[in-house]
């Protein structure tokens, strides 16, 4: 009797706990322990071929504020679409970083959550419970100093700060910053929105600053020179791709890879890196902790950091931030590598998240200011 | 941005608004005064659209082309985008009526002193501006609500409200409606029976407009459906090519163009079948 | 509402054991005030669902840090940084000057068409009202920058080619005059819609009237037109400047932050790609936003029970 009930109690004491580690661990659990779902690596969930099993049942990918035109992400949506099967949702593709903070804050277990994250650093470092833990099988290839060291967040890609050109109305296409306040551009300066909302147009007061005797400490400079360039009456506020194509903004200051979405429109478009500054900059990629999709997020990571995924936004004349080893293992496509805009020589520094904190509330305290006085 | 109010006089064509007939000097100078305003109202709003479509016909060149437009109905999503902006339009009228006419009407009937009281509530909306309206929403709406793109539609109705009660308050101020209800009521009929068969027939015309105008209103409100992550005719407009500022601006005249004829279309409707009611009455 | 409407003094119920007197008036009185009210409730109840209490969560959130915290940090915030009062006092004006002047256009041009007797205009002008009122955004701000921008706008060349440019003449159009022009784009629109039903109240039998005994246009508008009109038009007029102050997307595509408004900082904090973490600071301008339109409504109240004190 007294057997019986024990063994009665060690049945369903396994059973129970079988029942709850599988509930807890909410799927196939891979041989050395780990779950694809919430894995802090493809290794550690057993390789490449369950992260890609894992994802494929989940058969959907969220993805947010990703232009198809910015990058190549349309390239880059479409194919990893197509390599492994997963459906991708591309939603609010003009959002802002924000969005996708508030999305990943509001939506939380709504299927439309977004799954992947590529911010603006400075929004993945200050939401960082937000985000999952996870390091790509090239981890190593990315600079230490642009990674969070418990894989929370990571840079994707960058590029520097350019002045774009229409030389249908433009005759001589300045090649710098000091060049810009010259009478002949009158009203034909823009800068791609708001300095305290796009992060375009603040980068590009940070390049202005650098080439007129500022730092990373002190971004006033910049901020004075477009109070100058408005009072000459060169610059023209809300500018954008569409301002530039439409003539309205014939110059155009911006990142040099999304000088890209004018070219297509507009051939006669010239794109040249200021030679009296260089400023550059990474945007950011994370996981959502609570992704309706944890697997396919992972794949998809796994997709962006591989030789294909590094190349395409290298296609889309993007530095992609593993753009070092790729080249010394020549993995990089030569034909879009030549394509990029010939970078500053040196090696390019980047401000501290300190440094661009503070730079930040600097222009949003002094911007209106400075423009409208 | 909430736009709802009455139209209700524009349609009235039935009785125009002056009928005295001014001597001839002064005939003169009216239509002189009346022609030089409708002229400058005119420049001033067809100037922009104008300056707009002729972008929007241009290829990369800046020469004249159809081609933006020819690209438009390739385009993915439109279809769905607009069927899921007519679906919630559709149910905002809906909730707004059932919610808004019969607590006007028995304001109107029973609490006129509410009257003051109604009006500031129903101005209320628009004290919070819409971007920090929906993220107040969605910070304290339930999952299952947040997952369904009706949860819009309930803060639509939220927006319409201004104008909706204005629209039916002067819908009801223009009708003398204790009359009708005591002549009604006392006649037999029910409650029911009266607000649908005598009140709601006569406001017709503050029904119509109000849920046009909701239709307007959802056609182009976009800031809270872009936060709240759902792909509404607006939201696909701004969302759908960015790359190309011909085609996109060809988009958005073309919806413009669109809505406004569908509209025209609703209101050319009521007006003829109220006519025919009127001439059968007659008769 | 089974009871008789009609029956204006039906006594109130008595309660078993209530002495006669004054226990017996009041609680019967406020059955009775709450029965009369009750139908009003669901959308008293459907108010304070949908707007009081995404409302009351936002002031919430002023007062809290990031973390969840109370804190006075983001109301000390935007009430000592210049740029935020700044930007209230241009909000300000920008809504008044976009209310104002929409207004009397408003009224002059919705009084123009219903005169009118071209039946397909006034329905072509009914729709259109409907559809521009609802109009903003980037599409707006770009078509005016086609029109009338500084390089390429169409009627900038046009006004070239007679060697005119309004630009050199301080015309800026991203500056407050500039955007309060585009403004009127969605508020003349909005007014004529909100005002007509009002102008429609004037009945034509007046104007007869006021002819016959010898009134001139002047008078019967002084002392006849307009005295009926205005609480309509005030109140027309306030849900303008109420618009004006909220509006976003339109000065955001325009002007690009070059000139101080409200809703633009607040955008800056809930949905920009600079300033990360601080979205409290947002709501706190939130706040300060909602305090000032509920300043403004008390006033519109105020107002609106003068102007009709004339129609009671």
């Amino acid at each position: 009797m007294l057997v019986n009930k024990l063994k009665v109690s060690v049945a369903v004491g396994l059973l129970s706990t079988t029942l709850v580690g599988i509930a807890l661990t909410g799927g196939p659990v891979s041989a050395s322990g780990a779950n694809c779902s919430t894995t802090t690596s493809a290794a550690a969930c057993g390789g490449m071929s369950k992260l890609v099993a894992a994802a494929k049942k989940e058969g959907t990918l969220n993805v947010i504020t990703l232009p198809a035109d910015w990058a190549n992400y349309g390239t880059i949506i479409k194919d990893f679409s197509k390599k492994y099967g997963i459906k991708v949702n591309s939603y609010n593709p003009d959002g802002s970083s924000q969005d996708e903070i508030n999305a990943v804050v509001q939506d939380k277990g709504r299927s439309q959550a977004p799954d992947v994250l590529d911010v603006g650093t400075s929004y993945a470092t200050s939401n960082l419970s937000l985000l999952a833990p996870y390091k790509v099988a090239t981890w190593g290839s990315i600079p230490s100093q642009l990674k969070d060291p418990k894989g929370r967040w990571f840079d994707d890609y960058g590029g520097y700060m350019s002045i774009g050109c229409n030389t249908k109305i433009v005759s001589v296409c300045p090649t710098s910053f000091k060049q810009l306040l010259n009478p002949m551009y009158k009203s034909e300066v823009g800068i791609n929105g708001d300095p305290t909302q796009a992060a375009a147009a603040f980068s590009a007061v940070f390049a202005a600053s650098l080439a007129n005797g500022g730092s990373f400490n002190n971004i006033q400079p910049g901020i004075d020179f477009f109070a100058q360039l408005n009072k000459v009456g060169n610059y023209v506020p809300g500018g954008s791709a569409a301002t530039a194509a439409s003539g309205t903004t014939p110059i155009l200051i911006w990142w040099d890879y999304l000088q890209n979405s004018v070219k297509q429109t507009l051939p006669s478009w010239k794109v040249n890196i200021p030679t009296d500054s260089s400023y550059a900059a990474y945007y950011t990629q994370a996981i959502n902790a609570s992704a309706p999709h944890p697997a396919a997020a992972r794949l998809w990571e796994e997709f962006l950091y591989s030789t294909q995924g590094q190349n395409l936004w290298l296609q889309g004349n993007a530095r992609p931030v593993e753009l070092a080893t790729l080249v010394k293992q020549h993995h990089a496509n030569k034909t879009w590598l030549g394509e990029l805009p010939t970078a500053p020589a040196g090696v390019t520094k980047f401000p501290s998240l300190a440094q661009l904190s503070t730079a930040k509330n600097v222009v949003a305290a002094n911007w209106s200011s400075a423009i409208s006085g | 941005m909430a736009a709802l109010a009455t139209t209700e006089g524009l349609f009235d064509f039935d009785e125009p608004l002056a009928t005295a007939a001014p001597s001839g000097g002064r005939r003169r100078r009216i239509r002189w005064g009346r022609g030089a305003i409708l002229t400058l109202a005119a420049a001033y709003f067809l100037l922009p659209m104008y300056a707009a479509l002729k972008f929007s016909l241009q290829d990369i060149n800046g020469h004249f082309s159809l081609s933006p437009v020819a690209a438009i109905p390739s385009q993915p999503g439109l279809g769905s985008a607009f069927f899921l902006s007519l679906r919630l339009a559709t149910v905002t009228m809906v909730l707004t009526m059932l919610l808004m006419v019969p607590t006007v009407i028995y304001v109107h009937l029973k609490l006129p002193r509410f009257r003051r009281v109604m009006d500031v509530i129903t101005i209320m909306p628009i004290v919070i501006p819409p971007i920090v309206l929906i993220l107040g929403v969605l910070h304290v709406a339930p999952l299952w609500l947040k997952s369904s793109p009706y949860l819009l539609s309930l803060v639509y109705v939220i927006l319409a409200m201004p104008f909706v009660y204005r629209s039916l308050d002067a819908g009801l101020g223009a009708l003398d409606v204790k009359t009708l209800v005591e002549a009604s009521r006392s006649l037999g009929a029910g409650w029911i029976a009266t607000m649908w068969r005598v009140i709601v027939p006569n406001l017709r015309a503050a029904l119509l407009s109000a849920s046009v105008l909701t239709l307007a209103l959802v056609l182009g409100e976009f800031t809270m459906a872009s936060l709240d992550l759902w792909e509404t005719l607006p939201v696909w407009i701004v969302d759908f090519d960015q790359t190309n500022a011909h085609i996109s601006t060809a988009v958005a005249m073309l919806s413009l163009i669109a809505t406004w004829l569908l509209l025209t279309l609703i209101v050319s409707l009521d007006r003829s079948h109220s006519r025919r009611h009127r001439r059968n009455r007659a008769s | 509402m089974k009871t008789s409407e009609f029956a204006a003094d039906a006594l109130p119920p008595l309660s078993a054991g209530a002495e006669r007197g004054r226990g017996r008036r009041a609680p019967g009185a406020l059955v009775r005030s709450l029965r009369t009210g009750a139908p009003v409730l669901p959308f008293l109840i459907y108010v304070f669902l949908g707007l009081g209490i995404p409302a009351l969560v936002i002031v919430d959130l002023a007062f809290r840090t990031k973390a969840g915290q109370f804190t006075m940090a983001n109301v000390h915030a935007i009430t000592s940084g210049g740029q935020y009062l700044a930007g209230f006092e241009t909000s300000l004006k920008l809504a008044f000057v976009a209310s104002v002047i929409p207004g009397v256009l408003g009224t002059l041009l919705a009084y123009a068409i219903s005169t009118s007797r071209h039946e397909t205009l006034k329905r072509l002008v009914a729709s259109a009202s409907g559809v521009l009122a609802n109009f903003g955004g980037v599409n707006l701000a770009f078509m005016f920058v086609a029109t009338i921008g500084a390089g390429a706008g169409v009627v900038t060349s046009w006004l070239a080619r007679v060697g005119f440019n309004p630009w050199d003449h301080g015309f800026n159009l991203y500056k407050l005059s500039g955007v309060a022009l585009v403004y009127m784009y969605f508020q003349v629109p909005l007014m004529m819609l909100v005002v007509t039903p009002a102008l429609h109240g004037l009945r034509p039998a007046w104007r007869e009237a006021a002819e016959n005994l010898g009134a001139s246009t002047w008078y019967y508008w002084r002392y006849v037109g307009i005295p009926v009109i205005l609480p309509s038009v005030i109140a027309s007029m306030f849900l303008l400047f109420g618009f004006g102050f909220s509006a976003y997307a339109t000065a955001e595509a325009l002007t690009g932050g070059s000139i101080a408004l409200t809703p633009i900082q607040i955008g800056a904090f809930l949905n920009g790609n600079v300033i990360a973490g601080q979205e409290n600071v947002g709501y706190a301008l939130g706040l300060g936003m909602i305090v000032l339109l509920l300043i403004s409504v008390t006033g519109y109240a105020f107002l609106q029970r003068r102007s009709s004190r004339w129609l009671r």
